[in-house]
């Protein structure tokens, strides 16, 4: 546990050593904070106190942001070969896995909360659903949670980080929109487990405020095969082929 | 704190990158791995400090296996890898710190070791800058900080002086050879003068095999066995030397140089030396023995002879 802390620490430290981390939440703020506020079906347009636009625009930029910083997580240590002097530290695999995703999930979790202030604002606008907000959240890290791990997934197959961008983006694509679109063309059982395959579903619900079991589960069972996988490809090396 | 290999072999697909070998390492000394690019030095050190797995065999540190124990291998040993990878965008304090945090060195310690580190290395100069702006030689020093900040009982060095100049590289040898004094070390390189310069005893492996053992001094006798001289003779004419040295009986085989006028190479018969006859032969026919040197096997005939085919 201590040493899986450690390796967060250093991850999180890395992003902001790189800039990073600075650029990715200036421009989450940034976006975020147009389209709930200023342009399109904003705040204000919509005409209620609520952050569904907010949510709405979060769910887009974070699938976009998370392989842009799960992207060079493995790759660039494969590539460079500090793996190597990683995994010759008194760790296993699994702990570095962990740890670097921890890492990720904490700088998401630092750049939504550096969005409180708009449940303030909104707050004093009118009357908000708590309900939905304290969901909403949970939501955005749930899903951020099976993106990064489908990041971390995509890293650790390359050794190019550009690839393993695209990657990402295109396992997250199957997740974010194809899936959903299949499962409207569809219809019976066919369209039933698209259906359940598709994030958008799951998030929906959750940020209008329910929390099913369900959807925790989907979430949580993507995160844990993409980390499980992840842990596997790390530990490939050690396989006789 | 020995290091036990037993029947490694480890195959990358169908290749046998290592076959089958099997040495010790007792406490206190160190160990010189040679062998030429490919012969399975680097296979075998990335083995032991649990990296890869064996194909078949084990390997002991301590006691403890790198199959069934490889956290606690992991923490008896420093590594420091032959490209000495780094995190190039980490400052050097703080690379040492997370170092030592993974290596379990207790909080109010950290600071001191870290300190002790980085003047033992001489790094005093360069510790908060960022690894990647250092050169070569700083970055393999800091390497070398990290491999030895949690003060380990085994060291595995892969190729440590690659890329160093002169002065460094004698400094490096000078602090590897302080300390094997008390702990075990396990230093890989293609040169030669390194290994005898440093390490007590010498393993030749090539392709995956070892193919000799022991001190420098010990190859050496073994393959040498007999005596060779080269010698220069003024005062007569070549060929009247040259049968008169043919005469000489301990003398096997004559070899004369072709860039210096009278001049030989002598090989003696297994076991017998033709010094005192070729002196009394040139006493005897009042020619001057300008020139005779024994020529000895250097180690990198040694080398070139048991890893060439």
């Amino acid at each position: 546990m201590k040493l899986i802390w450690i390796i967060t620490k250093r991850e999180l430290k890395s992003f902001f050593d790189s800039l990073m981390a600075y650029i990715m939440i200036i421009a989450f703020l940034g976006f975020t904070g147009f389209f709930t506020w200023l342009y399109g079906a904003d705040v204000f347009f919509v005409n209620q106190a609520s952050l569904q636009s907010f949510f709405g625009i979060s769910y887009w930029t974070l699938f976009f942001f998370i392989p842009a910083l799960t992207m060079r997580l493995i790759a660039e240590e494969n590539k460079t070969g500090t793996i190597e002097l990683l995994l010759t530290k008194p760790v296993n695999d699994w702990q570095v896995v962990m740890g670097k995703f921890l890492g990720t999930l904490l700088l998401i979790v630092i750049a939504l909360a550096l969005t409180i202030p708009y449940y303030i604002t909104v707050i004093n606008l009118g009357k908000i659903d708590h309900g939905a907000v304290w969901s909403g959240y949970p939501g955005l890290i749930l899903m951020s949670a099976a993106y990064i791990s489908i990041g971390l997934f995509a890293s650790s197959i390359t050794n190019n980080q550009i690839i393993a961008f695209l990657l990402a983006i295109f396992i997250g694509i199957m997740f974010h929109i194809i899936f959903d679109v299949l499962a409207n063309n569809m219809a019976g059982t066919i369209g039933g487990i698209f259906s359940y395959l598709s994030i958008s579903s799951h998030f929906e619900s959750i940020s209008r405020g329910v929390i099913d079991s369900k959807d925790l589960i989907y979430f949580l069972s993507i995160t844990f095969i993409c980390l499980f996988s992840t842990e596997t490809v790390l530990a490939k090396r050690n396989l006789v082929d | 704190m020995d290091i036990i290999v037993e029947n490694f072999t480890k195959k990358y697909g169908s290749q046998r990158a290592v076959d089958n070998i099997s040495f010790q390492v007792r406490p206190g000394e160190v160990l010189g791995f040679l062998g030429p690019n490919g012969a399975g030095k680097t296979t075998t050190m990335k083995a032991i400090t649990c990296f890869l797995a064996p194909t078949e065999g084990d390997i002991k540190v301590g006691g403890h296996s790198i199959l069934s124990a490889p956290e606690k291998v992991k923490k008896l040993i420093g590594y420091l890898s032959e490209q000495n990878p780094l995190y190039l965008d980490m400052p050097v304090l703080d690379y040492l710190k997370f170092v030592a945090e993974m290596q379990g060195i207790k909080k109010e310690k950290i600071r001191n070791r870290i300190r002790e580190m980085v003047i033992i290395c001489g790094l005093e100069g360069e510790k908060h800058k960022k690894i990647g702006e250092l050169s070569k030689g700083y970055r393999q020093r800091v390497g070398l900080a990290q491999a030895l900040i949690h003060d380990p009982d085994v060291l595995i060095f892969d190729e440590p002086t690659v890329g160093l100049d002169p002065n460094q590289i004698a400094e490096i040898r000078t602090l590897i050879r302080s300390i094997g004094r008390s702990k075990t070390v396990v230093l890989s390189s293609h040169i030669l003068a390194e290994v005898e310069a440093t390490c007590d005893r010498i393993l030749i492996i090539n392709k995956g095999k070892i193919v000799a053992d022991g001190t420098a001094d010990d190859l050496r006798k073994r393959a040498q066995g007999r005596e060779v001289l080269r010698i220069s003779i003024e005062g007569g004419e070549q060929n009247d030397i040259f049968q008169a040295i043919r005469q000489i009986e301990t003398i096997e085989m004559i070899d004369p140089l072709p860039m210096k006028q009278c001049s030989f190479e002598i090989q003696s018969r297994e076991n017998l030396s033709s010094r005192r006859n070729l002196f009394t032969m040139c006493v005897e026919k009042g020619w001057f023995l300008t020139e005779m040197t024994p020529i000895e096997t250097k180690l990198e005939d040694i080398f070139r002879e048991l890893t060439v085919n």
